[in-house]
């Protein structure tokens, strides 16, 4: 579900964000179209407005962590937990989190990855958003909420800056809540 | 410079949220996990407080953090000094032109990369990281801000390992931990 259907229509904040994002093609490999967030960091206003959105709409949902997923999601994820004082929990590629973990596999284009989780860091029942700078496919995603249920957490809502279409029109992930601020740019004439 | 003498509570607090975790990732290593101080947003939030607190005001336009917690710490505090954020990455991770920096590890190189055009010459920049050891990375990452023209005004990270005497690595740069960690 775009923000711009779900109370932020005409928003100008939300134009500046999706300006703010560069699109690179053929990144990592011909026919990409590869939207670089870094460029949305540079910008401070407008990365403000960002964590601002995602930090009014969660303030008071009661929720108790924000799990970020590996590396783009730490980039967003913590400054929202410390805006409405939540929990940061970070879902990481394997082998990265020290201790004992869980792990959830999920399908690649070619083969499969892993996303692990801390044992222990969320107990069963607390409300979760679980947030990533980019839904494609969902598959990430859907790892990531299969780890958090996995533990007895309330999955509240999946938070992403840019969806692709692959999930336009798609509200839902899993039966989880899709909350996304803009749609990918297109790049004018091509390379 | 270490913040500990002088904020001791906030301070004692941050550091007894950091979790030790024996021998990982291999035999004879104590990890220092900053995971268990994200999961207290008073420390994490007191973290980040200290840091805002140094560097806000004093003229930093670009925050640099280092893959991957590098990126838990950094941004928030760009935030709120009104700083850049750049992602100092692990090759071929971002798109479009970088440059690379090469780093000598125990066993072996590795390389970090940062965009071309993210900074500008000039530009006063701080580095962050969760930790420094041996100081190879954030060495690394100085030199990447220097080849642009940047000033490295300060490297800062939550955790020092003083044994292993990294701010002797950093050719003069200033650096300020918040805890030592023997």
């Amino acid at each position: 579900m775009f923000a711009a259907e779900n109370g932020l229509k005409g928003d100008p904040r939300l134009q500046a964000i999706s300006d703010a994002i560069r699109v690179v093609p053929h990144f990592p490999k011909q026919g990409i179209m590869f939207q670089d967030i870094t460029t949305l960091l540079l910008d401070h206003k407008a990365f403000k407005h960002t964590i601002d959105i995602f930090v009014d709409r969660y303030r008071d949902m009661d929720i108790s962590v924000i799990a970020g997923v590996e590396a783009r999601g730490f980039m967003f994820g913590p400054s929202i937990a410390l805006a409405i004082g939540a929990k940061f929990v970070p879902l990481r590629k394997p082998k990265k989190l020290p201790g004992e973990v869980i792990s959830e596999a999920y399908e690649l284009e070619y083969g499969t990855d892993c996303l692990e989780m801390h044992v222990g860091a969320v107990p069963p029942g607390e409300r979760v958003i679980v947030i990533d700078d980019l839904v494609a496919t969902g598959g990430t995603l859907s790892a990531a909420i299969r780890l958090l249920e996995r533990v007895g957490a309330q999955v509240v809502e999946c938070a992403c800056v840019i969806g692709l279409p692959e999930v336009k029109g798609q509200r839902r992930l899993n039966g989880k809540p899709l909350y996304i601020l803009v749609e990918p740019r297109e790049i004018d004439g091509c390379c | 410079m270490s913040a500990y003498r002088d904020k001791d509570p906030l301070i004692h607090g941050i550091q007894s949220k950091i979790r030790v975790v024996p021998n990982f990732p291999k035999p004879g290593i104590m990890f220092q996990d900053i995971t268990t101080l994200l999961l207290d947003p008073k420390a994490f939030k007191d973290t980040v407080d200290l840091f805002v607190e140094r560097y806000k005001g004093k003229n930093i336009s670009v925050v640099a953090g280092i893959e991957a917690r590098g990126f838990i710490f950094g941004p928030p505090i760009a935030l709120e000094i009104g700083a850049k954020f750049v992602p100092l990455r692990k090759p071929k991770k971002l798109p479009g032109k970088v440059i690379s920096e090469e780093y000598v590890l125990e066993y072996g190189k590795d390389c970090l990369e940062m965009h071309v055009g993210a900074v500008e010459p000039g530009e006063r920049a701080l580095v962050v990281d969760d930790l420094i050891a041996t100081g190879g990375t954030l060495c690394a990452a100085m030199q990447l801000l220097e080849r642009v023209g940047a000033e490295v005004v300060e490297c800062a990270c939550v955790i020092e390992l003083p044994d292993l005497k990294g701010r002797e690595r950093l050719n003069g740069k200033p650096l300020y931990v918040l805890v030592e960690s023997r």
